[in-house]
C-alpha cells in the first residue's frame, strides 16, 4: 500500500507531535529515556497510523496483528502513539512514571490491559513475539495474514536470549514475524561499537535464517514499504534493521548517548518543544 | 503400602500421562521442551500432539518467554526440563514475562531434589520451591507420588495461573489411588491417630518415609499424625492451624533446602496465627553430590531415621 502526498504529510505531522508530547510527559516525570523515544517516533507512527491491524476503540478485537515492545524503557514513544491514536486521552501522558497512573515507568499490563506484554528487563521481547508467532501458525498455518511486530533496541542483542529466539524463528520459518532493531548505536555506558560490538549485524540474522532489510528509520516512505516488503517474504522471518539517529528531532540531543537513559530538565525540554514545534528553524511555531 | 515390594512409579511419569491426557482434553494445551523430552516424560504429549509440541533446544530463557508469548494467544503452555534449569536458570523470565506478565504459563521442573543422584549436585535442585513460592500469581504443586502428579498436571490446566509442578527423577512408592481425593490448595492428612502429640507436615516423594516412621512411632506407642502437603503455595492455613492447635508440635519434612522452602511456609503461617514449637527436615545449606537415592537421602538427614529422630527431639520440646 503506497503512501500518497497527502498522508505523507500527515503522518510527518503525527511525528512530530509524537515527540513533542513525549518531550512534555518526560518534564513532567522528571526521570526516563529521550533518546530512544524520540529515534522510534518515525516508525511508531508508520506502525499506528498506516501498518498495524488494531482498533484503539476495541483493543482486545482477537484478529488484530501483535506488537511487542522487548525494549520497555523507551515507552514514553508507546504511550504517546497510543494516545495519538486514540487509545487514551494525549492528557493522560502527562502522568508517566506517577504514582498510580496507567503509564508506568516500564509498560504494565496490570495498569494499561491494552498492552500486549509488560516489558522492561531487556532481551526477553523477541521470545515472545515467537511464541505468539508460533501460536498464530499453530492455529492458521501458513496462510495467515496476521503480523507479529517485535521491536527490539541494538544494546539489548547483546542478550544472549535474542539469539535463542532469533534461532528458533529461523528454524520454525516464522514468516508471520517481524522485527525492527532500532540501530541508533547508542546504550547506557556508551556508544554500541565500544560497549559491546554487533556488527555485522545483517549476517548474524541471516546466519539464523532471517531475511534482512535495512533502511533509514526516519524517511516514512522507506520505513512503510519495509513493511509491506516483509509480507511478500515466504518461509523466513523478517529483521528490519533501521539505522536511526539516538535523539532524532531535537538537535541538542542528537547521537549522545548520554540521553540515553536522562529525561530533559525544563529549559532543556522548552528548547527541545521549540526545536520540534519549527521544525528545527525551518518554520514559525503556532507559540511564537 | 508399606510392603518391601510397594508399587513403585516416577512422579516424572505421572506428570507425562497427565499431560497427554490434558492435551486430549483441551485443544489449546501446547509443549515446550528444551531438549529433555524424553527425561521429562513429555514425549508421551510429544508424540501424540507433534503440531502441538515445540523442540526449543537446550534454551530455557527461551523457553520461559515463547511461552508467555502463546499464553497470550490464548494457549495454555506447558514447559519442561530439569527444575535446575527450569525455575532455576530461568526464573527471571518467568518472573517478569509470566508472573508479572500475567500468563498462565505451567512449569514442570523434573530431577528435584538430591535422588536425582548420580548425575551430582549440579543437577540436583534443592532451591525451587523457594524460588517459586516467593513469585506473586504462581501456584507451587509438590506432587506425593505418579497418580497425584498426573492429578496435579490435569488440575493445572484450568488454573489461569502460572503454576510449577515439582516433579522426582527415581521411582518411588505409589501411596495414593484413583480415588484419593486432590484439590490444588487442600492439604489431606494420610495418617490419623487418636490422640496425636506431634504433626508431621511433609512433601513429595518423602511423604511416604513420613509414613514409615509414623507406623515406627505408633509401635514404639507415640502418636502422630501425618500431612500431605502437596500444594506450597496457596498454602492451607486452615489445615495447618487446625493441626497445629490439635498436636502442638510440627516436623516438616521436604527434599529441598530447609530455608525458604515448604517447612518456611509452614512457619510463617504457624508463627502468624498459632506458634508451636517445629522441626525442619531437609537440606541444611548444602550443595548435594553424587551417589545412590537412598546414601543421599540418609547422608542429608531426610530418611525415615532422622524424621524419628526428630518426632523424638521435638517431643522433649
Amino acid at each position: 500500500m503506497d503512501i500518497t502526498d497527502e498522508k505523507l504529510i500527515k503522518l510527518k505531522e503525527k511525528a512530530n507531535n509524537i515527540r513533542i508530547s513525549l518531550i512534555e510527559a518526560l518534564i513532567t516525570a522528571g526521570s526516563g529515556h529521550t533518546a530512544g523515544p524520540l529515534d522510534m517516533a518515525d516508525i511508531f507512527t508508520v506502525l499506528f497510523f498506516h501498518t498495524l491491524r488494531h482498533n484503539p476503540q476495541k483493543p482486545e478485537w482477537p484478529e488484530r496483528d501483535r506488537l511487542v515492545l522487548s525494549n520497555g524503557h523507551i515507552c514514553p514513544v508507546l504511550y504517546s502513539t497510543m494516545a495519538y491514536a486514540g487509545y487514551f486521552p494525549v492528557e493522560e501522558l502527562k502522568t508517566l512514571r506517577k504514582f498510580g497512573s496507567r503509564l508506568q515507568g516500564h509498560p504494565h499490563r496490570d495498569f494499561l490491559p491494552m498492552l500486549e506484554s509488560s516489558s522492561g528487563p531487556l532481551g526477553s521481547g523477541l521470545s515472545q513475539a515467537v511464541g505468539m508467532a508460533l501460536a498464530d501458525k499453530i492455529d492458521h498455518g501458513l496462510t495467515s495474514e496476521r503480523r507479529i511486530y517485535a521491536l527490539l533496541s541494538d544494546g539489548e542483542l547483546e542478550c544472549g536470549q535474542t539469539w535463542e529466539a532469533a534461532m528458533l524463528a529461523g528454524k520454525e520459518k516464522l514468516q508471520n514475524l517481524v522485527v525492527v532493531v532500532d540501530r541508533n548505536n547508542i546504550q547506557i555506558d556508551g556508544y554500541t561499537e565500544n560497549v559491546m560490538p554487533l556488527e555485522s549485524l545483517s549476517d548474524k540474522w541471516r546466519a539464523w535464517n532471517w531475511h534482512v532489510i535495512e533502511i533509514d528509520g526516519h524517511n516514512i516512505e522507506e520505513i512503510a514499504d519495509a513493511f509491506e516488503a516483509a509480507k511478500a517474504i515466504f518461509g523466513k522471518p523478517t529483521v528490519i534493521i533501521a539505522h536511526t539517529i539516538a535523539g532524532c528531532g531535537v538537535p541538542e540531543f542528537e547521537r549522545d548517548y548520554r540521553w540515553h537513559g536522562k529525561p530533559p530538565n525544563k529549559e532543556e525540554g522548552e528548547v527541545a518543544i521549540k526545536e520540534l514545534r519549527t521544525l528545527g528553524g525551518k518554520i514559525r511555531s503556532e507559540h511564537q | 503400602m508399606f510392603d518391601k515390594d510397594v508399587e513403585q512409579a516416577s512422579i516424572r511419569q505421572g506428570f507425562g500421562e497427565g499431560l497427554l491426557a490434558a492435551g486430549e482434553k483441551n485443544p489449546q494445551v501446547v509443549g515446550l521442551c528444551a531438549d529433555l523430552t524424553e527425561s521429562t516424560k513429555m514425549n508421551l504429549f510429544s508424540e501424540k500432539f507433534p503440531n502441538r509440541f515445540i523442540q526449543m533446544g537446550v534454551a530455557e530463557q527461551n523457553m520461559a518467554s515463547v511461552a508467555s508469548g502463546l499464553a497470550a494467544m490464548g494457549k495454555i503452555p506447558f514447559i519442561s526440563s530439569y527444575a535446575m534449569f527450569s525455575p532455576g536458570r530461568n526464573w527471571e523470565q518467568i518472573r517478569t514475562t509470566i508472573c508479572y506478565n500475567d500468563r498462565p504459563v505451567k512449569i514442570a521442573g523434573s530431577h528435584a531434589g538430591v535422588s536425582v543422584g548420580p548425575d551430582g549436585g549440579t543437577h540436583q535442585a534443592i532451591e525451587d520451591i523457594a524460588l517459586t513460592r516467593v513469585l506473586p500469581r504462581m501456584i507451587v504443586l509438590s506432587p506425593c507420588d505418579a497418580i497425584e502428579a498426573k492429578k496435579a498436571t490435569l488440575a493445572s490446566v484450568d488454573t489461569g495461573t502460572p503454576v510449577y509442578i515439582r516433579l522426582a527423577r527415581e521411582k518411588t512408592p505409589v501411596m495414593t489411588t484413583e480415588l484419593t481425593p486432590f484439590e490444588i490448595g487442600k492439604a489431606q492428612i494420610y495418617w490419623q491417630s487418636a490422640k496425636p502429640q506431634v504433626g508431621i507436615v511433609a512433601t513429595g516423594a518423602l511423604l511416604h518415609r513420613a509414613l514409615l516412621a509414623a507406623k515406627e512411632l505408633e509401635e514404639k506407642g507415640i502418636e502422630v499424625e501425618v500431612m500431605n502437603l502437596s500444594t506450597i503455595k496457596p498454602l492451607d492455613e486452615k489445615a495447618l492451624i487446625e493441626l497445629a492447635k490439635k498436636v502442638g508440635k510440627i516436623v516438616t519434612v521436604e527434599e529441598h533446602q530447609i530455608r525458604g522452602g515448604m517447612g518456611s511456609a509452614v512457619a510463617e503461617c504457624l508463627a502468624k496465627n498459632f506458634p508451636v514449637p517445629m522441626e525442619f527436615i531437609g537440606v541444611d545449606d548444602l550443595f548435594g553430590q553424587s551417589g545412590t537415592p537412598d546414601e543421599l537421602i540418609e547422608h542429608y538427614g531426610m530418611d525415615t531415621k532422622s524424621i524419628i529422630k526428630a518426632v523424638n527431639k521435638i517431643l522433649k520440646r
